[in-house]
């Protein structure tokens, strides 16, 4: 009998004890669909592994089972004859299986009786199956599969007989004396462990006496028992630090030496505990080699399956719960994934196609990763599918990217297989895998190329016991964010880089052009003091959930800490927001927060997060806030200019200014750089001077000024328009009447080809431009840029007007416009030029202040040529050049 | 839990007494694990208000009811750190949270009342019966039905 077979035995029999007892229950309380999808899953797994090993009457009867239980979950009736006969099924298949054990081969025999049964009853329903239940049926095997379920009541934790103790210490002797060998592989595990193995011995040795090998080469420990000695280590190390505490207090203590062995060896002692946990992930993959051979005769493909990696340890508890999801993503690779060899061939690719697996540490955790070279996900397919279960509209969908598409294989229910098959197709498919990961607080990942395949890449903790944690506070009270979907810490403040902003009530972080979406701990927990906490300081900890990322706003943070994670009270697990508690080296419990949860109350679904910080930041845009530097020069009045067109802000000590062809010049960084002046500007004798800098390129220009007063956030609304030069004109903000300075008038004062340098060589004749902008600001910016540049400039204050200017006849060799215009936007205008004939060749840029990858998608949807940033003025240059380079190239 | 014996009529109980708000209660002593002075409590946000907290004990996680809140009684005015009777449910540890620890009773079962007509509602929830002892009566703790905390009662 080979390893796989006994593998086979021990965790069908355990698996079959689960579904007994979930049955019973099942019957008691039919309406719990958990229960059924529990029971369903269990059957599930058996039949799929039994056709793998080629035994066809137990895959035959559990096939029938799987189908009637099929019908309960699609709202038949549960009566207790239907549970009955399952019942007597999985008896029979017991019956089987003992003698599989003892003869290591499937015995012959017809199960027709049973399968006849179980579909009329699917067919039908309960009542026709009257009959064939009672000559199937004797009653007392039900007594029996009763009396199983009295006896399998798992042990309450706490509860644990002297008799499991005592076996507990000499089990982890022999592990640690015999270190679990990569190549034991019956140390299987699932979490009912033990008891099946103490109802099953006895029986295995009247049926077949090599047969209890499977018994022998290792020993099965309750995980109960092992999770009881690590709390009692965990406890001995929260004395011993208590211990190390009091020591430390006391200078002269012959406890020292005695202390320090203690601190030893409880260390040790904590280690070995945690190893007995440990095992290779190759456990898990053991099955795997099999299955895949299996696969690629049964479907007709060749089919190589790499392993990396397989010594790579985890605990136990984690590799259960992903040894099914794997094995299914597996067979999800063989049988979605590889193309047949024709197809191959065709593809231009061997005919023999490749899933690979790896495993591999990354600091705290494991990275495993199944890939294939096949053909790759069918957006198409998950397009109709999504929109057939209404998980998104039409839309909705238009505006997702490919990688936002192929995430909905992840939803419930979710399953492109257009026929059911024994393989795949029920829809018990990678919802499944990935609400396995998220129980264990990994991530999943899928990435898909067409026509080269795909791969998934899963990231778990290496152990639910202990993890590494982030202790923060919030009201008063600490918190503990698992390190594994902690991103980075960003430290906000007011006036600096990193500052919380607001958009219509929502705090929002600017982080690396990205707006992140914040929320407050405490108000999420709803234990705000109201102790005036900053609106705009805090600690922010980025954290990522799938794909979706977000920041949590919290009072303080103190250390990271190798956390033993403790279940909720079964009282208090209802709260969404934490996945359990923990004790703390000082003794305190503290909370831990799932950032599941508040992935949860940020409201939106993971998928449409993106995009929603994306309108966000479109909204923003539409109500024009600009950032804005405010400061004083010549006059007591503040002037201003918009940030993003300042480099930098300098301090140059006025002893460092120099007079040369009679301008000011100073030395920054190793070049001369001109200082320009505004008017009743005057350099001081001492001390330093404030000045702005404006750099492009390899040069850069000063801008002398009084005094920097602050950076605001404002709606920029030119009121009135100047005639003073170097001044466009005047807003009111922060309350007072602002002069808003033209850079554009003091640049070309520094150097006076500051424009035309490059790109006046580059524009041998004159290229004429319509700006759309409905901003007087930027077109007043904009338009003598692009005038320095050479270009001819057409202004439109909106959509409308553009298009009267375009169809007036005049020639554009490009159009610039603005996304975000009152009336008609950005992207309407652009559609409304594309489907111009006249009009389709010539090339629009988008403007746009803020560039995100979804917008540029939705741009270039929209026949936008490129998308330039409103302030970047090389950028806008550079994006001239090119389109109207290929339009005389095209002409 | 009690430890009742048919032939013999005078089956005693021994119960732990404990006051809360000014009236006696006793809990079967066959429920009562150990009685402690809560430390360190942790308030648990999101939580019913009649959870008190969790706090550690002895290594493991106790989740502390405020039996104040669970009788709807009004909350202590002298912030005395309160008691607590640890008691046990399907293998996970609570603390009831009371105002003091009396002395322990052991009581015959054929004294045991339904509860009065007249006994306040509050308490008649939580109630398996009374005893009328000298001058005052002891409401008998109904240990399950304390732990009955329904989820939905979130602190909104």
């Amino acid at each position: 009998m080979d390893d796989l077979l006994c593998e086979f035995l021990t965790e069908t029999n355990e698996s079959l004890d689960t579904v007994d007892n979930q049955l019973v229950r099942f019957e008691q309380d039919p309406n719990n669909a958990k229960i059924l999808d529990n029971i369903f899953r269990l059957v599930h797994t058996i039949k799929g592994t039994c056709g793998f090993l080629g035994l066809p009457r137990l895959e035959a009867l559990a096939h029938a089972a799987e189908t009637l239980m099929g019908k309960f979950r699609d709202g038949m009736p549960v009566t207790g004859e239907a549970v009955t006969l399952i019942l007597s099924t999985i008896d029979r298949i017991k019956d089987i299986l003992g003698q599989l054990e003892a003869t290591g081969s499937e015995p012959e025999g017809a199960d027709a009786d049973l399968i006849d049964a179980l579909h009329h009853m699917a067919e039908d329903g309960p009542s026709s199956s009257g009959p064939e239940l009672s000559e199937v049926m004797p009653a007392d095997e039900t007594a029996g599969t009763l009396t199983y379920q009295v006896l399998e009541r798992p042990l309450r934790p706490g509860e644990v007989s002297l008799d499991d103790l005592e076996r507990a210490f000499r089990e982890t002797e022999v592990e640690s004396t015999a270190p679990a060998t990569p190549s034991a592989p019956e140390v299987s595990a699932a979490p009912v462990a033990s008891k099946p193995v103490a109802k099953a011995a006895p029986k295995k040795v009247e049926d077949a006496p090599e047969g209890d090998r499977v018994a022998n080469q290792s020993i099965r420990v309750n995980v109960d028992t092992l999770e009881h000695l690590m709390t009692m280590v965990s406890e001995l190390v929260l004395t011993r630090n208590q211990l190390l505490e009091i020591s430390r207090r006391h200078e002269d203590n012959e406890f020292k030496v005695p202390l320090q062995r203690l601190s030893n060896v409880t260390a040790e002692l904590q280690e070995g505990v945690m190893k007995t946990r440990m095992q290779p992930i190759g456990n898990a993959w053991q099955k795997l080699p099999r299955i895949v051979r299996d696969l690629s005769s049964e479907l007709g493909k060749q089919i190589e399956l790499e392993m990396h990696g397989a010594d790579t340890e985890l605990d136990r508890q984690v590799l259960d719960l992903i040894k099914d999801p794997l094995t299914h993503m597996v067979r999800n690779s063989a049988d979605h994934g590889l193309e047949t060899p024709a197809e191959r061939v065709k593809a231009g690719k061997p005919e023999q196609g490749a899933i690979r697996l790896s495993a591999y540490h990354e600091g705290g955790h494991i990275i495993i990763c199944i890939a294939d070279n096949g053909r790759g996900l069918n957006t198409e397919r998950i397009k109709a599918k999504a929109i057939q279960n209404g998980l998104a509209t039409e839309a909705e969908i238009e505006k997702m990217t490919e990688a936002q598409i192929h995430k909905f294989i992840f939803a419930p229910g979710f399953s492109t297989a257009a026929a059911v098959t024994s393989v795949s197709g029920r829809g018990v498919g990678m919802d499944v895998v990935r609400t396995n990961i998220d129980q264990i607080g990994g991530t999943i990942d899928i990435k898909s190329v067409a026509g080269e395949g795909s791969s998934v890449t899963i990231k778990i903790p290496l152990t639910l016991a202990i993890v590494s944690a982030l202790i923060v506070e919030a009201a008063g009270d600490r918190f503990a964010i698992p390190q594994l979907s902690v991103v980075e810490l960003v430290r906000a403040r007011a006036n600096s880089e990193h500052r919380i902003e607001r958009i219509r009530d929502t705090p929002v972080l600017r982080l690396r052009n990205k707006l992140l979406p914040l929320m407050h701990l405490k108000k999420l927990l709803r234990i705000d003091d109201g102790t005036a906490s900053d609106p705009e300081n805090g600690f922010i900890v980025v954290t990522q959930v799938g794909n979706q990322t977000f920041g949590i706003v919290v009072d303080g943070v103190f250390h990271t800490e190798e956390i033993v994670v403790k279940p909720m009270s079964t009282m208090l697990r209802h709260i969404g927001m934490f996945s359990g508690n923990t004790i703390l080296g000082d003794g305190a419990v503290i909370m831990i927060v799932d950032p599941n949860g508040i992935a949860h109350a940020l409201g939106a679904s993971v998928l449409t997060q993106q995009e929603m910080a994306d309108e966000n930041a479109a909204r923003a845009s539409a109500a024009e806030r600009t950032s804005l530097l405010v400061f004083r020069a010549g006059s007591d009045q503040p002037k201003a200019v918009p940030l993003a067109l300042v480099t930098r802000l300098e301090e140059i000590a006025v002893d460092k200014i120099e007079i040369s062809d009679g301008r000011y010049m100073v030395q920054y960084r190793d070049q001369l750089m001109p200082l320009m002046q505004m008017n009743g500007v005057t350099v001081g004798k001492d001390g330093s001077q404030p000045v702005l800098v404006f750099a492009d390129d390899d040069r850069a220009a000063g801008l002398v000024v009084d005094e920097i007063i602050d950076i605001v956030e404002e709606r920029l609304n030119i009121e009135v328009a100047s005639s003073q030069p170097g001044i466009l004109g005047s807003a009111v903000i922060k309350g007072r009447a602002t002069d808003v300075i033209d850079i554009g008038h003091f640049l070309p004062m520094a150097f006076a080809d500051w424009f035309k340098r490059k790109e006046m060589r580059a524009a041998a004749s004159a290229r004429s431009v319509l700006l759309v902008d409905d901003s007087a600001f930027f077109r007043n910016m904009l338009a003598p840029v692009l005038k320095a540049a050479g270009y001819q400039v057409r202004l439109a204050t909106n959509a409308r007007e553009g298009l009267v200017a375009l169809r007036s006849g005049q020639e554009f060799d490009a159009i610039l416009t603005d996304i975000e215009m009152p009336d008609m936007n950005g992207f309407e205008f652009a559609e409304t030029v594309r489907s111009d004939n006249r009009l389709s060749g010539t090339p629009i840029i988008a403007l746009s202040s803020m560039i995100s990858p979804a917008a540029i998608e939705r741009g270039r949807q929209a026949g936008f040529h490129d998308y330039v940033a409103k302030f970047d003025r090389p950028g806008l240059i550079a994006a001239l050049k090119e389109q109207t380079a290929e339009i005389s190239r095209a002409a | 839990m009690t430890t009742v014996n048919h032939a013999n009529e005078s089956a005693l109980t021994e119960y732990v007494t404990a006051t809360i708000g000014g009236q006696l209660f006793g809990l079967p002593i066959s429920r009562v694990q150990d009685v402690f002075k809560p430390e360190r409590l942790t308030r648990v946000p999101l939580a019913s208000n009649d959870i008190a907290g969790v706090l550690n004990l002895r290594g493991r996680i106790v989740t502390a009811i405020d039996m104040r809140a669970r009788l709807k009684l009004p909350k202590g005015e002298d912030n005395r750190p309160p008691m607590a009777v640890g008691v046990e449910l399907r293998g996970e540890s609570y603390g009831l949270l009371i105002d003091a620890i009396g002395e322990v009773m052991k009581l015959p079962d054929e004294g045991r009342e339904v509860n009065p007509a007249n006994l306040d509602v509050r308490m008649a929830e939580l109630s398996a019966g009374v005893h009328r002892l000298d001058g005052q009566l002891m409401v008998v703790l109904d240990v399950d039905r304390v732990l009955e905390i329904a989820p939905d009662k979130l602190a909104a």
